[in-house]
């Protein structure tokens, strides 16, 4: 099984040696394989095959230019169809000017509409507004206690109202308490509603009605299947939705789901909900979304995390030193923390486009609390030894296992892994490379550093 | 053939059936030709089930050459082939667990697949078939989990045990099982967080949750999976994910009754062999059904 796009086309065009133009053949042995992986991905089969008529026309007749392989050249023109169909910018939140604005949330049942609704006021309170939120899902025992509690986690008000009360009643009532209570922004939280319920779609609208937001945004989990159009459809049909939080993006889903509601209701995605955290609400980025659909690793993303966690000074030695192959244990040791500190080894290999091929990786073993041993063990060596591993005997050996708490042969692993570390830096330099000289840098970024 | 309950599953699938039979009728009414186009729009039909691209290529192909072997002449004949197709790939040895006893009972899944209301709903039906439950809220994260729990055992009457929010799940699941083995009530149902698959921590979490509930209880622990109808793709990594971490004996599929075909079980069960039990079709608390394979092939395929 191929992990992603790139590697099936490449596959595809493997015998393709030739100069000159993309034949039909090879244009229809690729356009195989991007159906497959859209499909995999959860993109609606009819805006697959729209999608793939399209990309198939820009196929035919490409040129197969010295820079890019076939393979390359045809992700390229999946890569382009799919991020100007999602919209090439990332889209923001639009308020009116008018106070209190109201934001209205509406979905299915479980998509993360409450968890996203605290997410929402948390970021808008970074971005200088007073957020209150209002609690209408009468329905699901305990969601407004759900609500309340997370208010009280972000220290963000709640307005619930009455036991019986309407919910449309409730989110008018909590546009008056915005004002009362000098918010400028309320965001209405409303039951999961199923798209083929029409007593709980025309609530729904009720609510909508009583509180006219400026934004109403649809939450949309990106485990979401085929099914995704039906929904989608339905709630602009009914409800009108502005834009679409996709949620659970931290799981391994391709998030296919994306390009089909975009695709069959025009609305954008807005926010990407990645986490557990109540901060954990980000910017939707369409290219960054092409990319995860086919399976492509997140490079943006990654990119970002390293540079979050890691300065950008830090990174030029260190890069100096990877160059120099003056890599020490004690690099290694700083590696381990960025690595801890960028959400643990599992998150970051998940983001590197081809992690999955490499074997160096895939047998590495991903075992979180292994990092806190490792420190350990490097922790108990001298300075002398960390800068020049080869020194360690068998007596140092002993003495390092006793001070980190753990056998000899888990510092042999160490010492072992560290130079295989070593040997797979040099393999990662060697082919970014060839590969900038080649492909004038697509693929992995030119600026990219592998922060281990 | 059709019993009563399953009078009330058509009811719940209505509308997934119409769409998935209505585009099924529009290939029927093509005429009895099998053309190459109709293979095509066979295969797009199922794929809109959310069964996979593999799972359907086979199952198609499989179609194909009884077609040929079996001289099967036109559209409906396949269609009827088709349903049992699908039935065999659901068709596993099944234990239910839920309907028999004394069991503990682990139910896990990724977020807002239901499974809290799973576990108040199957409380409630326990209880009405004059069984005697325990319920124990091992989700300590989300907020007002053990709230909305705890509302369920009123409805249902049963005991809980609970403690409060951000409590170690498993310490909670322990008392549970310690009060199961005085109080011996046929099933005890223990409602875990969701968890993404993804997330070592969490996945650590809950296999530390099942060890000390196996540990200490009496009676034999089984694990529920709960998997939402409109999962795509995704869900067969969640299974495997969980279920190599786990070891689950038994899924439930929530959410059938919109317009989501809920195929991925079709795929779930092809892989990992693990058996539905229950599905969801509704809000109300007969909502929770027991699973029947030719049934539920044949409530996608065609009107019962």
């Amino acid at each position: 099984m191929f992990q992603n796009l790139s590697d099936r086309l490449q596959a595809v065009f493997k015998n393709l040696t030739g100069r000159g133009k993309l034949s039909e053949a090879d244009v229809d042995a690729a356009m195989r394989e991007i159906r497959m992986a859209l499909l995999e991905a959860d993109v609606n089969f009819k805006v697959v095959k729209e999608l793939v008529a399209g990309i198939r026309e820009r196929a035919i007749g490409t040129e197969v230019t010295e820079s890019l392989t076939p393979g390359q050249s045809v992700v390229k023109i999946v890569l382009d169809e799919l991020v100007t169909l999602m919209g090439t910018t990332e889209s923001r939140l639009t308020l009116s000017g008018r106070t209190p604005s109201v934001v209205m949330l509406v979905g299915l049942q479980g998509s993360g509409k409450t968890t996203a609704t605290a997410k929402l006021a948390n970021l808008l309170r970074k971005q200088g507004r007073r957020p209150i939120m209002v609690a209408c899902d009468v329905y699901r025992p305990a969601a407004i206690d759900q609500l309340q509690a997370l208010g009280r986690e972000i220290d963000i008000p709640v307005y619930r109202g009455a036991d019986g009360d309407d919910p449309a009643d409730i989110a008018a009532a909590g546009v008056k308490a915005a004002i009362d209570g000098m918010r400028d922004v309320v965001i209405v939280d409303t039951a999961g509603r199923l798209h083929v319920d029409d007593d709980m779609m025309d609530e729904a609208v009720r609510i909508r009605d009583a509180v006219k937001p400026d934004q109403i945004l649809m939450v949309v989990d990106a485990m979401t299947g085929q099914d995704a159009v039906n929904v989608a459809k339905a709630f602009a049909d009914k409800v009108d939705f502005d834009g679409v939080i996709m949620s659970k993006l931290d799981g391994d889903a391709r998030g296919g789901a994306a390009l089909s509601i975009r695709k069959v209701t025009g609305k954008p995605i807005k926010f990407a909900s990645v986490g557990e955290k109540l901060d954990a609400l980000e910017s939707f980025h369409p290219d960054r979304m092409a990319q995860r659909i086919l399976g492509m690793g997140d490079v943006v993303t990654l990119i970002e995390k390293a540079q979050d966690s890691m300065d950008a000074d830090q990174a030029a030695a260190m890069e100096a030193r990877l160059r120099t192959s003056g890599f020490t244990l004690d690099d290694f040791l700083d590696q381990l923390q960025q690595v801890k500190k960028m959400g643990g080894l599992g998150d970051m290999l998940k983001m590197m486009p081809g992690a999955g091929q490499m074997k160096e990786l895939k047998d590495a073993e991903i075992d979180e609390r292994q990092l806190d041993r490792t420190e350990a063990i490097i922790r108990s060596m001298t300075a002398r030894e960390r800068v020049k591993p080869s020194i360690i005997n068998g007596s140092r050996r002993e003495r390092i296992a006793n001070g980190s708490g753990v056998a000899v042969s888990d510092v042999n692993r160490l010492i072992k892994q560290f130079e295989q570390t070593r040997k797979l830096m040099k393999q990662f330099q060697g082919q970014q490379g060839k590969k900038g000289k080649r492909r004038g840098g697509r693929g992995m970024p030119p600026g990219m550093r592998m922060p281990f | 053939m059709t019993t009563p309950w399953y009078k009330r599953l058509s009811e719940g699938m209505s509308r997934s059936r119409e769409q998935l039979s209505g585009q099924l009728n529009v290939l029927l009414r093509r005429g009895p030709n099998l053309d190459e186009q109709f293979w095509e729009e066979l295969e797009d039909t199922l794929i809109g089930s959310d069964m996979g691209v593999s799972a359907v290529t086979d199952i198609v192909g499989r179609l194909r050459d009884a077609a040929t072997r079996k001289a099967l002449a036109d559209a409906s004949e396949v269609i009827d082939h088709l349903t049992d197709e699908i039935a065999s790939e659901l068709t596993l040895d099944t234990d239910d667990f839920l309907a028999a006893g004394p069991v503990t009972v682990l139910v896990i899944g990724v977020n807002g697949t239901g499974k809290t209301t799973t576990v108040g709903k199957l409380a409630k039906q326990s209880v009405d078939e004059g069984r005697s439950v325990l319920l124990g809220s091992a989700d300590t994260y989300r907020a007002a989990a053990i709230e909305q729990l705890d509302v369920w055992a009123e409805r249902a009457g049963v005991p809980i045990v609970r403690r409060e929010r951000g409590s170690d799940p498993a310490s909670v699941a322990f008392e549970t099982v310690e009060r199961a083995s005085v109080a011996t009530p046929d099933i005890t149902l223990i409602d875990t967080a969701g968890r993404l698959h993804t997330s070592p921590d969490l996945m650590l979490e809950l296999q530390k949750v099942k060890r000390v509930t196996e540990k200490r209880s009496d009676v034999p622990v089984k694990v529920l999976l709960v998997m939402d109808a409109t999962t795509g793709q995704n869900g067969l990594n969640q299974a495997r994910e969980f279920d190599a971490a786990m070891n689950v004996n038994g899924l439930v599929i929530t959410k059938l009754d919109g317009t989501a075909k809920g195929g991925i079980a079709v795929a779930v069960a092809r892989e990992l062999g693990i058996p539905i039990l229950r599905i969801g079709v509704g809000e109300g608390i007969d909502d929770l059904r027991p699973f029947d394979a030719k049934e539920f092939a044949s409530a996608i395929t065609r009107g019962v």
